[in-house]
């Protein structure tokens, strides 16, 4: 399976964003789905209504093995939750890009120093993660 | 300054590699942490058999007529209780009575004992049991010549039994028990342990031996099920059979008795190094133990985690913790005050800032059906 999807905007903590102002959803990539193996609980800190800052922890993500942290790629307010994770953590494995997205965050402010699918593949290509 | 001490290989890296596995550092060694996935190992390893690389670990001979009388000085438990061909699950302690490291000694013959240790001690474990042997005995580290494979599951001896001369005779070895024996035309040594909670065994080889080895048991054992497993099933198979991780569970700050190891230390024996030291600890009685918990609430305990009381004040540490692939729940061990430590017992854990309720559980939280 190709590891980056085009028309998505990516970080270099390996975290998505699509979609406009009105709402960007949020996720992990497929690369950081399989370096985290079996994902065994996804914990969302935040709610609808709650105001993110870009670079900010909104959550956590874990495995057998270990936890990582989830980047709010963009500042905004949260306007939705994938509350569905808190119950089948596994749908990140089967469908990181589509079904666990992760929140929703309604943002004016243009995203910055994200890369496009093309700089994504380039920056996992050099191994610079 | 920082030393960078260069990683080492085991002789199966590169088929590793092959195998898709994914190498990370481990107690100064490339280790392969997974292949497939840490639960689809974990299952297999539980429901056929999983063969894992060990040969990180260390191998110490002791040899000559007082060789018995220093291993017994040097390990808590008592060697002189074993025969030839049978091994002991025990532990070093220094003075103090705290953890030097838990190993395996293999008694040979009257005269010849072989130490394994973990990775991450063998500097440490070599010095120690070399000082005591000096001048009383012959002794070697030979663990850069000996590679170790880990063959378990419930269709292990299965497997074994498909290799050829030996392998089917080995199935005769009871639990904890050793032989020479030869195996897809290799000679080995075959012990009736292992690090899973499942049965299995341990096949000790040359170097040189081993990467032929580890391709033929799996190409041997595919059919039935074998497949190759790294450390993160390792560590999720030990931790529902509640065996102890050196580094994590137990340490230089911890004692056996604590650790819920005081079936491996015996007081009664003649005099060895610690002894003083863990018979006034005992008498002092405990203050901690290591238990093992269920995770109530929602989260994952991890090494290092703080427990705390229903009042919120910290009582003591995870020292393992994760999901179990087998019973579907999330699991742990850790420190508590000797008051908190029965079965049942509420406790929380501090999931980074979150106190999540866990209780006290029965260990092992796995341990498998009697053979029929």
């Amino acid at each position: 399976m190709d590891q980056v999807r085009d028309g998505l905007l990516y970080t270099k903590d390996h975290e998505w964003v699509a979609g406009d102002a009105a709402g960007r959803k949020v996720g992990i990539t497929a690369y950081a789905v399989e370096q985290l193996g079996d994902i065994t609980l996804v914990t969302l800190d935040v709610k609808p209504g709650d105001a993110v800052e870009a670079g900010k922890v909104f959550g956590t993500v874990e495995s057998v093995k270990t936890l990582s942290d989830l980047y709010a790629p963009i500042g905004g307010t949260i306007v939705a939750v994938n509350a569905e994770l808190d119950q089948r953590p596994e749908l990140v494995n089967e469908s990181c890009y589509d079904g666990a997205w992760m929140i929703t965050i309604a943002s004016d402010a243009a995203p910055e120093g994200l890369m496009d699918a093309a700089a994504y593949r380039a920056f996992l290509a050099q191994g610079a993660h | 300054m920082t030393v960078e001490t260069p990683l080492r290989r085991t002789p199966l890296y590169e088929e590793h590699k092959r195998r898709g596995g994914r190498i990370v550092p481990f107690a100064g060694w490339e280790l392969p942490v997974q292949f497939a996935g840490i639960s689809e190992e974990h299952r297999a390893v539980r429901t056929a058999a999983g063969v894992f690389d060990a040969s990180h670990m260390g191998e110490l001979r002791l040899e000559g007529e007082r060789a018995a009388e220093v291993v017994n000085h040097v390990i808590t438990g008592d060697v002189g209780r074993v025969v030839d061909g049978q091994a002991l699950y025990t532990c070093a302690v220094d003075e103090r009575g705290m953890i030097l490291d838990d190993l395996i000694v293999y008694r040979a013959g009257p005269t010849r004992f072989l130490v394994v240790v973990n990775a991450s001690n063998v500097a440490k474990l070599s010095a120690h049991f070399a000082a005591h042997a000096a001048e009383k005995c012959e002794f070697e580290d030979v663990s850069a010549d000996t590679a170790l494979l880990a063959l378990q599951g419930p269709r292990a001896l299965e497997v074994l039994a498909l290799l050829g001369r030996d392998g089917a005779d080995c199935a005769s070895l009871p639990s904890f028990h050793f032989r020479d024996a030869v195996i897809a035309n290799t000679p080995v040594s075959v012990a009736r342990t292992g690090y899973t909670g499942e049965d299995g065994v341990e096949i000790f080889c040359k170097w040189g031996d081993a990467a032929q080895l580890y391709a033929r048991i799996l190409d041997a054992g595919r059919d039935l099920g074998a497949v190759p497993a790294g450390l993160g099933a390792r560590d999720t198979l030990r931790l529902e059979a509640r065996l102890s991780l050196y580094g994590n569970d137990i340490d230089e700050t911890t004692n056996p008795l604590e650790a819920g190891l005081s079936w491996i230390v015996k007081l009664d024996k003649p005099a060895f190094v610690g002894r003083d030291a863990l018979l006034a600890l005992k008498a002092k009685g405990l203050s901690r133990k290591l238990v093992g918990f269920q995770m109530v609430g929602r989260g994952i305990a991890r090494h290092g985690y703080p427990i705390k009381g229903a009042d919120g004040a910290v009582i003591g540490v995870v020292t393992s913790g994760g999901p179990s692939p087998t019973l579907g729940t999330n699991i742990g061990l850790g420190y508590v005050p000797v008051a908190s430590a029965g079965v049942g017992s509420k406790i929380f854990v501090d999931c980074r800032g979150k106190d999540v309720e866990a209780v006290v559980a029965q260990t092992p939280f796995y341990k498998r059906a009697p053979r029929t």
